[in-house]
């Protein structure tokens, strides 16, 4: 392992018109390390993570995976794009394609596998996350939990060094949270950098190096999970953990 | 209605050059339609100013005034062809608007996810809408494209008006005017062929929506 962290940010600040949606964002992932983001709906999880592969563009700050400097537009982009995973709350699976195109796309379009390549790769990453049997499906014939176990898997087709996920799992039926958290559980133990938006306590728990907790825009608070959630610092952290652990 | 017997030669000789006009502007509509809403859609400002200016400028003018500036304007700049050749480009060079605004409806009701996620897996902006926005926007577009389509056809009448000749509106004008025949048979003979295309054209269309639907 380098000393380069996987993912930097350094300064990075944004604005929606007049809205202030990142702040002074400050937060380095080592290669390795799973790190959940925590914080109250409109704290800014989601820009944080889309400002990484630049799906949002920032005002100011570096932003830096393994080392590189984002690129602004253009092939350059594309090619970092392809390095950086991302998984959508929505699944986001190409609606024209079936499971298993939907896994050869990026591999053959933007790595320049050959069909046959991508196909034997595609089927051993559906394998996997356990949906072989659904490949020559189309996504709306999928449930919830299989559509993004295929989304996953269409992520970590392009062999990424990171991998985003913005709460993967709330658009879910509560019975199929579990076996996508295990998929993501599985991964991060295999040693994949993650950034994970989500609520699950018990993927945090289990598979986190650190907790991020965001609140109007900034980073609150960064501990291990245990500690974040046995004895946060701040009175909102408090508050929060106070909200959702109720229910 | 002897009229439409005797002369039947000639209407499908009218009927065929008709088919032709409509089929070169109607590829080169595609084709310039295509580019003009991919710009409409790019991420560069520049071109999306070319495209709105496009679309505004051509839909607003009148197809005859396209016409007659094809076909006064190109020669002036040594710019010499057929006339056919002066009627397809302007057909198509107007058509290409009414295809553009046609595919971007159709590309704005597919959802942004879809192309967020291409762009995540690294496709490039024209990727991204060949690979993923543009066959999922086809779907939609079908049954707007075919009404361009088909007032295309009728359009060639225009370009027929214009002075390209030998196409159904010409041979009209050609029975009732040099030849003398009685105009209302004439042009029910007239309507009749515009309908042995526009017909087909509709019943390929239901053919290609169901088509796109199933395959789903
Ligand atoms: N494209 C946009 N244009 C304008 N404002 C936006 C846009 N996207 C997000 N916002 C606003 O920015 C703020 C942060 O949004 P963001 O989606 O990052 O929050 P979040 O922490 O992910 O919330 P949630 O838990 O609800 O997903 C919100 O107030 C939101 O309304
Ligand atoms: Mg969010």
């Amino acid at each position: 392992m380098t000393d380069t962290p996987m993912i930097r940010m350094a300064s990075v600040d944004k604005h929606f018109g007049d809205l202030h949606v990142l702040r002074d964002i400050n937060l380095e992932v080592a290669a390795g390390q799973v790190v959940v983001v925590l914080g109250p709906s409109g704290s800014g999880k989601s820009t944080l993570c889309r400002t990484i592969n630049r799906l949002e563009p920032i005002d100011s700050g570096t932003i830096e995976v393994d080392g590189k400097a984002l690129p602004a537009e253009g092939k350059a982009l594309a090619g970092l794009r392809a390095d950086v995973g991302m998984v959508f709350q929505s699944f986001n699976l190409f609606a024209h394609k079936t499971i298993l195109e939907n896994v050869t796309l990026g591999p053959v379009k933007v790595r320049r596998n050959s069909k046959g390549d991508a196909e034997k790769a595609g089927l051993a990453l559906l394998e996997r996350v356990g949906i072989t049997n659904q490949r020559d499906k189309y996504p709306a014939q999928l449930s919830g939990g299989q559509q993004q176990r295929a989304a996953i898997a269409r992520a970590l087709a392009m062999k990424p060094k990171v991998m985003l996920f913005d709460e993967p799992t709330s658009a879910l039926d509560p019975e199929m949270v579990q076996e996508v958290l295990d998929v993501m559980v599985t991964l991060a133990k295999e040693g994949m950098t993650m950034l994970v938006v989500t609520h699950e306590m018990g993927f945090a728990r289990r598979a986190a190096n650190r907790v991020v907790f965001m609140a109007d825009g900034e980073i609150v608070e960064d501990a291990v999970p245990e500690e974040f959630f046995t004895s946060p610092r701040t009175d909102r952290a408090k508050d929060f953990l106070g909200k959702i652990l109720t229910h | 209605m002897d009229v439409l017997v005797e002369n039947l030669g000639l209407y499908w000789r009218g009927v065929l050059t008709t088919l032709q006009i409509s089929l070169y502007s109607g590829i080169g509509a595609l084709v310039l339609g295509t580019i003009m809403a991919g710009f409409r859609v790019s991420p560069v400002p520049p071109l999306r100013a070319v495209g709105a200016g496009w679309v505004t400028a051509v839909r607003n003018t009148p197809l005859s005034v396209v016409l007659f500036m094809i076909a006064f304007g190109l020669p002036e700049i040594a710019i010499n062809a057929p006339f056919f050749w002066f009627g397809v480009t302007g057909l198509a060079l107007y058509t290409s608007a009414f295809v553009c605004e046609a595919l971007r409806s159709g590309i704005n009701s597919v959802s942004t996810g879809q192309a967020e996620a291409a762009r995540a897996i690294g496709l490039t902006f024209g990727q991204t809408l060949g690979e993923v926005v543009l066959p999922q926007a086809f779907r939609t577009v079908v049954p707007p494209l075919g009404n361009v389509f088909i007032a295309m056809i009728k359009n060639s009448a225009i370009v027929g008006a214009v002075g390209v000749g030998g196409d159904l509106y010409s041979v009209g004008v050609q029975l009732t005017g040099s030849l003398g025949e009685a105009a209302i048979p004439v042009l029910i003979g007239v309507a009749l062929g515009y309908l042995v295309l526009t017909i087909p054209a509709g019943l390929l269309l239901g053919y290609l929506e169901r088509k796109v639907a199933i395959a789903r």
